[in-house]
């Protein structure tokens, strides 16, 4: 007699999750933690720097994260940015050099489908689920703020 | 001092969503990752907690998308204490006005650039 669906379904899963290889821990957090912290190392540096020039802390915030932009959509489409990934893992990932990056890498994937639905959307594949959760909590904190401060 | 701060709390923001990735059953993507840690940076900010951080350990927070999240919240919150609630709808992406338009210029440029690999 076969079981219900539920039953097998949740019996191929305990199957799937025994046989998978286990990711290597140790590896993949010493990585992240590595890379990671050396992406924020590099802001530190270019945020002194522009502190340096004269600018404000919030100015001086905002021109570090456009260069870290601007240099991770460069590595990306170098191909270099991918290469770092397999090392750095979910350290490319956090940094706001991994938001530029998931932007450029769908973008450049699919531009054979035009500049309108090819890059302009492919764009916003993940930066686009970012913000739509982005501004919604932060107009909901604001909401809060408005009526309970 | 303030770069090996900045090393070390970059770093553990990584490690986190590492283990996220590596030890939850579900499956954690990029996406994932990056959507809840900027809803977290908003959520932290609002509590007061997010600045603290920043102070003590610089581009270690602001350079993760927690950072970005904070970013959105002040200044939603800062939008509120200048135009009432009307604020509420402009002062978080004025905030975060750089990043974005950065992102979208120099992601396009390099979309149209650059072939990919493979």
């Amino acid at each position: 007699m076969t079981q219900p669906l539920e039953i097998r379904k949740k019996q191929y899963k305990k199957l799937v999750d025994e046989i998978k290889p286990r990711p290597p821990l140790v590896r993949n957090t010493l990585g992240a933690f590595i890379f990671g912290g050396l992406i924020a190392l590099i802001g530190q540096f270019l945020l002194n720097f522009f502190q340096g020039q004269g600018l404000s802390v919030n100015d001086a915030g905002a021109a570090t994260s456009t260069t870290l932009v601007f240099l991770a959509s460069l590595l990306t489409g170098l191909g270099i940015y991918d290469e770092i990934a397999k090392y750095g893992g979910a350290g490319t990932i956090v940094p706001i050099t991994g938001f530029a990056n998931s932007m450029v890498s769908p973008a450049m994937e699919y531009r054979a489908e035009g500049l309108v639905l090819g890059v302009g959307a492919r764009l916003f594949t993940i930066a686009g689920p970012v913000l739509v959760f982005g501004i919604f909590s932060a107009w909901l904190v604001a909401l809060l703020y408005y009526f309970f401060r | 001092m303030i770069f090996l701060k900045a090393f070390i709390v970059g770093g553990l923001f990584c490690v986190v969503a590492q283990l996220l990735i590596d030890l939850t059953t579900h499956k954690v993507t990029p996406a994932h990752i990056l959507v809840g840690y900027v809803v977290g940076g908003v959520v932290l900010s609002a509590f007061g907690l997010y600045q603290p951080l920043i102070d003590w350990a610089g581009a270690g927070a602001t350079v993760p998308i927690t950072g970005f999240g904070h970013l959105l919240a002040q200044g939603a919150i800062q939008g509120v204490e200048q135009k009432g609630i009307l604020g509420a709808f402009s002062g978080g992406v004025a905030a975060v006005a750089t990043g974005i338009t950065a992102a979208v210029i120099f992601g396009y440029l390099a979309a149209i650039f650059f072939k990919p690999k493979g």
